[in-house]
């Protein structure tokens, strides 16, 4: 049975009994949250913890009605959620529920993928994986072992490998998703972007959102200030081949040719150049390289630009000048998961170098500058040193811009074996089957492993190949590592649990902590119990650890975070100033300004497929929620009305697509649709589940990921690409 | 161009209305053929009271099967309900502004009328019945003395009659939601629909047992003697039975009027109740309107039994049972027509 | 005595659907059947688009026909602010009422009787927000008494264009929808 000291104990000091307030308004209070109890409300307990159904972390507040579960709903002292969740935050109850959850640890029977598993105890699955890991680390060093992760929870797992003397780890947000901007951005202001990005979008005159598609997309706080913003009616520019739902409340909307996007950057930069739009006072002080980036965009003319992204010089003219009227409260959205052609290290550079030119960083209605919070470490023993180079871009010279290791870097040293071989390889709560470009080569790579362990809370299509699956629980039912948030003001959220795990799962810390005993490294973890491990934290910081129980988040020391409030700027690079041409660059090889090239269009009868997010899902993660799978059961294949005409293609048809390596998908129902370019299909990603163990969610839609077989690299930081592939139609018979 | 997309995906409701399947058109028709026999059976009474037709084949015929295809009915009706276990709730109150809670009482009325109609030559025609419970006999005896009960009794039938053969159209008709049913026209027309498949059905019964066959003793083919073959095993007066025949041309008559009302009703309101229009007439159930409905429910019996009356042609049980597929068959199409029939969305805002 | 409505601005509305999930999960909606949802209008032709988004539920009409229809009286409107309730234990799932509905707001819940929206009245007795109407991130959703002239739903009627839905079935809904 599952751990009773954690579950009755911690539902005990949790309760705290929240009942209705007295006049309900729009705006949340401190007071609704701890308010006394209304008869009405016997039986319930409140308990804040923050959400893990995304990685925005926004502060919620779990409600257990009679023992069982009832809602999640927002925090009203959390900045991000600001009391009210997104979708897939109050559908988290339907994470706990879910009846296709991982249960007890499982042991491969037969061949990897088969799916045939043996039931395990913990400690035979801990010491299966302690036993495979110590040969590994015999015959080749502990650097052999890799892992892929995502989220928060990873923490306590990944110190332990790391105390055991693994380095390679890698996250897909960098190089599948966020990396090339963050890149960009740094090597033009010198800092990344970091999660969230710090756009004032509360505070903007002005929106551009580059394929950005928030409402559909759906980062929290940016959503509730979108809808602000469009409250407001400021100008929203809207760059997207597809008519999204930003695209619908947007002023001007740019059916942009997809691959093109830089060309309309540098043209819009062209633009504030030439007609002396853009902020002259802040490249005067702050910039570098001014007059050489002025040459080299040029030739990116508003005409030049029409001829390559459909996009009429007018509008581009346009819509440039409309940035520079509400500069220096401009934003063009860096956006996330901008991996798509290869070279989107230089596109993001080519944005914020657009954003430089409107003046923008570090100031009210920009970009600002993020505050954190101050929280004391834990004494833990510290690391040891390893001699080996990281495996997945060892001593930066494949990827000289990659600040964060390449999840595809690893891979690829696990099928190469260079720079020395990789044998083992830990999952987080990541499905990599889906994450990373061209399945055949992860399947590949997964071959020549001696050790496959996932950890996961469902049954992923990576869990179907592993040796070892263990289940954790939800994050409703566990303590994790302190959040120290980073926004307009830093805050710390605790994340504590709500409910019993309803099977065998543990939560990620006692995982590793249990691990730790089997690899005979048991002082790495040096506290009995999380609480323990975390109240230092919080009270060597000088915070009210029962405050924060109580109450879930404790906001950090307001600074200041614009040039308005008093923020000096100051710039991390070689020059210490804004680099409009870098030399870092061009010393490696690079473009030191952003070159526009033209990426491959589809073959004939084929259509460039890109994808994108519904507000209902995360990732692949979600589907067999019962809640959010019945909001969404499966995705569908946008196909613009007067192409699939002519395809003979009706609305609500299934199809197939095969792309242009003949993979061919799952049936998916066809969109006939006039939001989206007639050379151009979409689909929402994170569909088309391969793994039979998915019940609800078992081919259900199309899975993006499996058709993404051809990918570009990019070379500065080896970002993959994702919208370099091309679809044809099969129809059924 | 529009395009509209929902999420919402609730049984029985998206992407159509599906409520009622089969249990509603099978009462909607058998309701009629109850209303309609209730119509002529009390005509029938009333004939009988004033001693025009001394057999009063009819009069006893009419109740005694209205009252086994009630029973059928509300079986149906009863399987239909979602929430079976509650179905008493009906009874606990009378909602003026629902013509269902109107046919709940009504149904509850007509079941002791059609008892206390069909008691009045049941004895003779269930001798089985008789001699086990001589009371029956006492009663039919008095209920037969008296012409006044007979005449209450006649009119009582056509009353309820009429409730039970309209209050269903008018319950379908007075939904805006569904615009195929949103013509007042509805009502009347199902009541004549029921007056001709009552015809029909009197008709059907009267031929189910050739005269030849002594009529059945005992217990269970007394019962069955009783239903099909009342009064021994003579038809009924020729007269009678030509009535009948000249009262159905006249129902089928005016039956079809009324459908040229509804649709003519449905092509000049609302773009909504043109769309149902064309859903009938011209989309997926035009051939079941046209076909099945029009011409083998209603053209051809009526071309059939107006040549029998003309004595051109002998009198079959063939017309008959068309007009029984034809009530049917409207049921069955506005149900389910009906369902699919909904307010057109504007293109234009 | 009040009269509830709801005020939806589709301008700020994204059709997250996060009032569809709350809804669910406050109600214990059975997970296949959903008492709100988002309705997205398109107009044109690409590249020249509109749509409207719009969370939609029963309008809890002035003038409801399924109130009308009900033979037991289990379909009624309560005394807290006319909002149309299903009485569970007087309905017989006769479904004339779903039927009745021109928006095909009902349903026949797995347990037999019509269901549907209730504008949380066990939330709005407490004075709180209908369970949708809070968790809106983008705080679309208003609602309040109608016939108060000093509500946010009254000032939003008087400053602001709106449309309801199907105007011509004369239900008089009660959700108003912001252009």
């Amino acid at each position: 049975m599952s751990n009773t000291l954690t579950r009755r104990r911690f539902l005990k000091i949790s309760a705290g009994t929240f009942g209705a307030a007295a006049a309900a308004t729009q705006l949340p209070r401190v007071a609704q949250v701890i308010a006394a109890d209304a008869p009405a409300a016997k039986g319930v307990t409140a308990t804040p913890t923050f959400c893990e159904m995304c990685f925005w972390r926004c502060g919620g507040i779990a409600y257990v009605r009679d023992g069982r579960l009832w809602k999640f709903e927002g925090n009203p002292l959390d900045p991000q959620s600001r009391g009210r969740l997104c979708p897939r935050g109050t559908g988290a109850v339907g994470a706990y529920y879910d009846p296709d959850r991982l249960q007890r640890p499982l042991i491969r029977k037969g061949e990897r993928g088969k799916e045939r598993w043996q039931t395990a105890s913990w400690d035979e699955a801990l010491g299966y994986v302690a036993e495979r890991m110590n040969r590994i680390k015999a015959q080749y060093g502990p650097e052999s072992v890799a892992m892929f992760n995502h989220g928060i929870g990873v923490r306590f797992i990944q110190h332990v490998l790391k105390s055991w003397g693994a380095i390679n780890f890698a996250g897909p947000s960098f190089a599948q998703c966020r990396g090339p901007r963050d890149v960009g951005f740094a090597l033009t202001f010198g800092t990344g972007l970091g999660s969230p990005e710090p756009t004032d979008i509360a505070n903007t005159d002005c929106l551009v959102l580059i394929g950005s598609h928030l409402g559909e997309n759906m980062h929290n706080s940016q959503v509730q200030e979108f809808a602000q913003a469009v409250e407001r009616r400021i100008p929203i520019i809207v760059v997207d081949p597809r008519f999204s739902v930003a695209a619908s409340k947007a002023k001007y909307w740019l059916p942009i040719k997809p691959g093109t996007d830089m060309a309309l950057v540098l043209a819009w930069c062209n633009v504030l150049v030439s007609e002396g739009r853009y902020d002259k006072a802040f490249v005067e002080r702050y910039g570098k390289g001014f007059d050489k980036f002025v040459q080299e965009i040029r030739r990116y003319t508003p005409q030049w630009a029409e001829a390559e992204t459909d996009i009429a010089a007018a509008t581009i003219r346009a819509t440039a000048l409309e940035m520079a009227k509400a500069s220096p409260a401009v934003i063009v959205h860096p956006g996330r998961r901008v991996n798509w052609y290869g070279d989107d290290a230089q596109r993001s550079r080519a944005i914020a170098l657009l954003n430089a030119l409107l003046g923008n960083w570090g100031r009210k209605g920009g970009l600002f500058s993020q505050a954190g919070i101050k929280v004391a470490g834990y004494p833990l023993p510290p690391y040891p040193e390893s001699t080996k180079p990281l495996a997945d871009n060892p001593n930066r010279e494949r990827y000289p811009f990659a600040d964060e290791a390449v999840t595809t870097g690893i891979r690829d040293a696990t099928l190469t074996g260079k720079p020395y071989p990789i044998k083992g390889w830990f999952v987080y709560s990541s499905n990599i089957l889906h994450a990373l470009p061209n399945q055949a080569e992860t399947l590949k790579a997964i071959d020549t492993l001696d050790l496959l362990v996932v950890i996961d809370t469902i049954p992923s299509e990576i869990a179907g190949y592993a040796d070892v699956v263990l289940p954790e629980v939800t994050f409703l039912e566990r303590y994790d590592e302190l959040l120290a948030g980073w926004g307009r003001r830093g805050w710390l959220a605790l994340r504590q649990p709500v409910m019993p795990a309803p099977h065998e799962q543990k939560p990620g810390w006692w995982i590793a902590k249990q691990l730790a005993g089997k690899l005979g490294i048991a002082q790495s973890m040096p506290f009995d119990d999380i609480e323990q491990y975390l109240r230092a934290r919080v009270e060597k910081s000088g915070y009210d650890w029962d405050k924060l129980k109580r109450e879930g988040i404790i906001m950090g020391p307001k600074q200041p975070i614009t040039v308005e409030e008093g923020l000096e700027l100051s710039f991390d690079t070689p020059s210490g100033k804004v680099e409009f041409y870098s030399d870092q660059l061009k010393e490696k090889g690079f473009d030191p300004v952003p070159k526009y090239t033209r990426h491959p269009s589809a073959p004939a009868g084929y259509f460039r497929l890109i994808t994108g997010r519904a507000p209902v899902h995360t990732f692949s993660r979600t589907q067999s929620n019962p809640l959010l799978g019945d909001a969404m059961r499966e995705n569908e294949i946008w196909v613009n009305g007067a192409t699939a005409k002519t395809l003979g293609l009706a609305n609500g048809q299934y199809v197939r697509l095969r792309n242009q390596d003949g993979v061919v998908s799952n049936r998916v129902r066809v969109k006939a649709t006039q939001r989206i370019r007639p050379d151009t299909v979409y689909m929402v990603y994170g569909f088309g589940h391969t793994n039979p163990m998915l019940k609800s969610a078992y081919l259900k839609g199309a899975s993006a990921a499996q058709l993404t077989t051809r990918y570009a690299t990019d070379p500065l930081m080896g970002g993959t690409s994702i919208h370099g592939n091309f679809v044809t139609f099969v129809k059924e018979d | 161009m529009i395009e509209i997309t929902t999420t919402r995906h609730n049984p029985l409701v998206d992407p159509h209305l599906a409520v009622w399947s089969w249990e509603i058109p099978l009462y909607l028709f058998v309701g009629g053929v109850v209303a309609g026999l209730m119509i002529l059976g009390g005509v029938a009474l009333l004939r009988l009271a004033r001693g025009e037709d001394p057999r009063g084949y009819f009069s006893l015929h009419a109740p005694l099967s209205a009252f086994m295809l009630l029973n059928l009915g509300m079986l149906a009706l009863f399987l239909d309900l979602a929430h079976k276990l509650y179905v008493w709730a009906v009874y606990l109150t009378f909602e003026p502004a629902s013509p269902m809670s109107w046919g709940s009482w009504v149904l509850l009325l007509v079941y002791p009328l059609l008892l206390v109609s069909a008691l009045i030559r049941l004895p003779e025609a269930w001798p089985w019945l008789a001699q086990r419970v001589p009371a029956l006999v006492r009663a039919s005896d008095v209920l037969l003395a008296s012409a006044k009960t007979l005449h209450l009794l006649a009119w009582l039938n056509v009353v309820l009659g009429v409730a039970l053969g309209i209050y269903t159209g008018i319950l379908l008709s007075t939904m805006v939601a569904r615009p195929l049913w949103n013509q007042s026209i509805l009502g009347p027309l199902f009541l004549v629909s029921g007056l001709s498949a009552g015809a029909a059905a009197l008709h059907v019964l009267a031929s189910l047992l050739p005269p030849q066959r002594p009529a059945p003793q005992g217990l269970i083919g007394g019962a069955i003697g009783a239903l099909v073959q009342p009064l021994g095993p003579q038809p009924p007066e020729k007269a009678t039975a030509d009535a009948l025949v000249r009262a159905d041309v006249g129902f089928l008559v005016v039956e079809l009027l009324m459908l040229g009302l509804l649709l003519i009703g449905l092509v000049t309101a609302t773009a909504s109740h043109a769309a149902a229009f064309d859903l009938l007439t011209t989309g997926r159930y035009a051939f079941a309107f046209w076909g099945v409905l029009v011409v083998l429910g209603i053209c051809v019996p009526l071309a059939l039994q107006a040549l029998e009356l003309a004595h051109r042609i002998p009198h079959t049980v063939v017309p008959a049972v068309l007009v029984l597929v034809g009530g049917f068959t409207l049921r069955w199409l506005m149900v389910n027509a009906g369902q699919m029939s909904q307010i057109v969305q504007s293109a234009a805002r | 005595m009040a009269r509830f409505g709801m005020v939806i601005d589709t301008r700020k509305c994204v059709g997250c659907m996060d009032c569809v999930v709350a809804c669910q999960t406050e109600n214990d909606v059975p997970v296949g059947y959903a008492r709100d949802w988002i309705t997205t209008e398109v107009r044109g032709e690409f590249p020249n688009l509109t749509m409207q988004i719009r969370s939609e539920r029963c309008n809890h009409c002035d003038n409801p026909p399924c109130v009308y229809c009900c033979p037991t009286g289990a379909s009624h409107v309560s005394d807290l602010g006319g909002i149309v309730k299903v009485n569970a234990s007087r309905c017989i799932g006769c479904k004339a009422c779903v039927a009745a509905c021109p928006y095909g707001a009902r349903f026949i819940h797995p347990k037999g009787y019509a269901d549907k929206c209730t504008f949380c009245d066990h939330r709005v007795k407490d004075g709180k927000d209908p369970a949708c109407v809070s968790v809106c991130p983008t705080h679309c959703m208003v609602f309040g008494d109608l016939d108060d002239p000093a509500s946010e739903v009254s000032r939003l009627l008087r400053t602001r264009k709106w449309h309801t839905l199907l105007p011509e079935a004369g239900t008089r809904p009660r959700v108003f929808y912001l252009t």
